[in-house]
């Protein structure tokens, strides 16, 4: 997808007066934090597990090319194949020429939040394959030719209504006048509708909530099944995934997999953990002819041993949007990427440029809610300002505001101008403000005073008022 | 409480310098009956969070270094900030880590640095206050002090001495109000949409009165309630808790129809 972060303040904007989405978005608000909040307080050794699976992901970074030369040497001992990939164009290109030697017309697949970092779907529509996407709310913004918004809830920021008209407008072979006016009616459509996909196709495209080094398998965890059909029923299952996905252990999929769910949906656990591993051999009774792990880097390997490390250790859980006021505010298509949120916020930078995604790491309050939450314990506010710094030395932020805040650097590290340039301008302000208490408009304060007043000072500043106070006492 | 009276820097913050002296006399007042002398560095201007925050480490850094070399003779820095207090506690050692003797300074200082309401409680064993104020207050926890300070019952704790007064929980009371510093001028759309959730919350409690421990969240709430014409009076919890409301009209409120 083209990204449109540069456009951010414009998307924000269109976001905010656009009544659907709002409305869309008041529905989901707090419902996934209550949720996470009641199953955590129901582990207590919730907050012990955190520290634990961030020892696992920083063990594992530290060592992150012994692990996955571990993993692809158990993914071909158990017959599948991994294909190592630098940039997107490889990656697609690697599916393609897996889907061609098949001879693919159609491709099923699971959510992968990869495949739309590499837009595969462009690409083999482009190539004469068909692909459907079959995790439910996937398959809803395919159909509306639209991105995800959010990275486990795709289609968070439609409401049910909107659902029910694209239904309507592409199940052309359905009877018109039938009722679809609840979810139930809905799931039961898509299932219908998808069965048929599930069985026609030639191959099935999967993401990867961990690859396992020890075994050599891939986990995906999934609420619809989905993606049980997309890999087990095809000639080939191809798993799309980033490098820093990899894991040493079952052992410590276990124990992170005991966060995940709990930090995503608020759920124990998904409702399908599925483990792959390799293609299905003589004795098995289903399972794909082939295996492939489309093993993507995109930058990653660049972000090791810089200060962004530590976002490596995501497992895209979502909780950081899901608790940000910000995302909440917006939703995730004015991020203008793949990825939104506090967790987008960072990584976005680190893979199309601070000059494209600038304003992401700005767009915080630093209210440090995401990072409270995060199962990683990832330090997404102190990486948000370490793009800040990288803007600042680049001197990407607009020059108005670097000149106002070199000026007020200069008073605030000279104490004496500074009281004198306080004392004087809260009696100005003090003196003007007297009448009402507040100002509906200040100069130079537009972006304060277009929205809110600004509560006038009481007239003196405090140091004056303490040297009085000081001189009075002696 | 011991008995050896302990000497407090006071650590204004910029916005109570220049909005909201009572605050910084509140402060001094609490911590006097705390049983701490309470002195006024001048070398101190702000704590360079703007900077800090904007990406630009050089002045941050420097404004740093003055304010370590202006408390570094007081048993305690104390602010009535939670968004201070931790740049102070947590970010001073932290941006100043390449410099092995500014970063132990920093440390020191990181170490004897508290928000005022969670040293009253927590460090000076305070449990009570006297103060009268009629009304039913509703608190806002600021981010950084709830956040990265654990400033969540301290407050609500003193509060409940105060005579007169009830508090009324906000479920959303964590929540951020959109103030976030130079947040709320670079990106005013997202920053209202915050702001307008909360005092859509501070309503639905049916509260007469904000409370918060931050200027600038009190400065980003008041001015939104009274942009929508609310009778919500504003006031840092310092002046209830030293009983100094009449002293001051609450914040943003016209002195004269007091």
């Amino acid at each position: 997808m083209l990204a449109t972060s540069r456009a951010f303040k414009a998307n924000v904007h269109e976001a905010l007066v656009d009544e659907t989405l709002q409305k869309a978005l008041g529905i989901v608000k707090r419902g996934f934090q209550v949720k996470r909040a009641e199953v955590v307080a129901k582990l207590p050794e919730f907050e012990a597990l955190r520290e634990t699976g961030r020892a696992i992901k920083n063990h594992t970074l530290a060592h992150l090319d012994f692990y996955l030369e571990r993993f692809e040497a158990k993914v071909k001992e158990r017959g599948g194949h991994v294909h190592w990939c630098r940039t997107p164009a490889e990656a697609r290109e690697a599916v393609l020429q897996i889907c061609r030697r098949l001879g693919a017309k159609t491709v099923t697949k699971g959510k992968s939040m990869i495949g739309e970092e590499i837009e595969i779907n462009d690409y083999l529509e482009a190539n004469g394959i068909a692909p459907v996407e079959t995790d439910l709310g996937e398959y809803i913004i395919q159909l509306r030719k639209e991105p995800p918004s959010h990275i486990i809830a795709p289609a968070v920021h439609l409401v049910k209504e909107q659902v029910a008209e694209t239904f309507r407008a592409s199940h052309k072979e359905l009877d018109p006048k039938r009722s679809l006016e609840d979810a139930r009616q809905m799931c039961d459509e898509a299932r219908a509708v998808l069965r048929q996909k599930f069985l026609a196709a030639d191959v099935g495209i999967t993401g990867a909530n961990f690859l396992i080094a020890e075994t050599g398998s891939s986990v995906i965890v999934t609420n619809e099944g989905n993606g049980d059909l997309t890999q087990t029923l095809t000639k080939a299952h191809i798993v799309l995934a980033s490098l820093e996905k990899v894991v040493p252990t079952l052992e410590d999929t276990a124990t992170i997999l005991r966060l995940l769910a709990r930090s995503a949906t608020g759920q124990e656990f998904s409702a399908y953990t599925t483990f792959s591993t390799g293609p299905r051999r003589s004795e098995d009774t289903d399972g794909p002819g082939e295996y492939h792990v489309v093993l993507l880097d995109n930058g990653r390997s660049a972000m090791l041993g810089t200060e962004f490390q530590d976002m490596l250790r995501c497992i895209r859980c979502s909780a950081c949007l899901n608790h940000c006021p910000v995302y909440s505010a917006v939703g995730g298509h004015a991020y203008g990427w793949v990825y939104p949120g506090p967790m987008g916020s960072v990584l976005t930078p680190s893979l199309l440029g601070v000059e494209e995604a600038g304003n992401l790491p700005n767009a915080s309050t630093f209210c440090g809610r995401c990072e409270s939450v995060c199962p990683m314990k990832i330090p997404l506010p102190k990486m948000m300002r370490h793009w800040r710094e990288r803007e600042y030395e680049k001197k990407l932020s607009p020059a108005a505001y670097r000149t106002g805040l070199s000026l007020w650097a200069f008073f605030a590290r000279r104490p004496a101008l500074y009281h004198a340039l306080s004392g004087m301008a809260a009696r100005v302000l003090g003196w003007a403000g007297k009448r009402h208490g507040r100002f509906r408009a200040l100069p130079l304060a537009g972006g304060w005073t277009r929205v809110r007043d600004m509560p006038a000072p009481e007239g003196r500043s405090f140091q004056s008022l303490w040297a009085e106070r000081q001189r009075r006492k002696r | 409480m011991s008995e050896q009276p302990v000497r407090v820097g006071l650590f204004v913050t910029c916005l109570v310098d220049l909005f909201r002296p009572t605050v910084g006399f509140a402060a001094a007042k609490l911590l006097e009956a705390a049983g701490c002398t309470v002195e006024v560095p001048r070398l101190q201007t702000c704590c360079g969070q703007p900077a800090y925050n904007s990406g630009d480490k050089e002045d941050a850094k420097a404004i740093a270094r003055q304010v370590i070399a202006a408390f570094e003779g007081f048993d305690y820095l104390v602010a009535p900030s939670g968004s201070c207090a931790g740049q102070i506690r947590l970010h001073y050692p932290e941006m100043l880590a390449d410099e092995p003797a500014w970063f132990q300074r920093a440390q020191q200082l990181a170490m004897r640095s508290y928000e005022l309401v969670s040293f009253l409680v927590d460090v000076r064993g305070m449990s009570e206050v006297e103060a009268r104020y009629e009304g039913a207050a509703t608190y806002h926890d600021s981010c950084s002090g709830l956040r990265e300070l654990g400033v969540k019952s301290q407050p609500r704790w003193l509060l409940r001495s105060v005579a007169g007064l009830s508090l009324k929980e906000m479920p959303g009371a964590e929540i951020c109000c959109g103030f976030g510093g130079t947040f709320c001028i670079k990106y005013p759309e997202i920053s209202d949409k915050m702001v307008r959730e909360k005092t859509a919350e501070i309503a639905a409690t049916g509260a007469d009165t904000l409370l918060a421990g931050d200027m600038g969240c009190l400065l980003n709430m008041a001015g939104k309630l009274q942009r929508q014409g609310s009778p919500v009076r504003v006031r840092h919890v310092a002046e209830v808790l030293a009983d100094m409301t009449g002293d001051v009209a609450p914040i943003g409120a016209s002195a004269e129809k007091r």
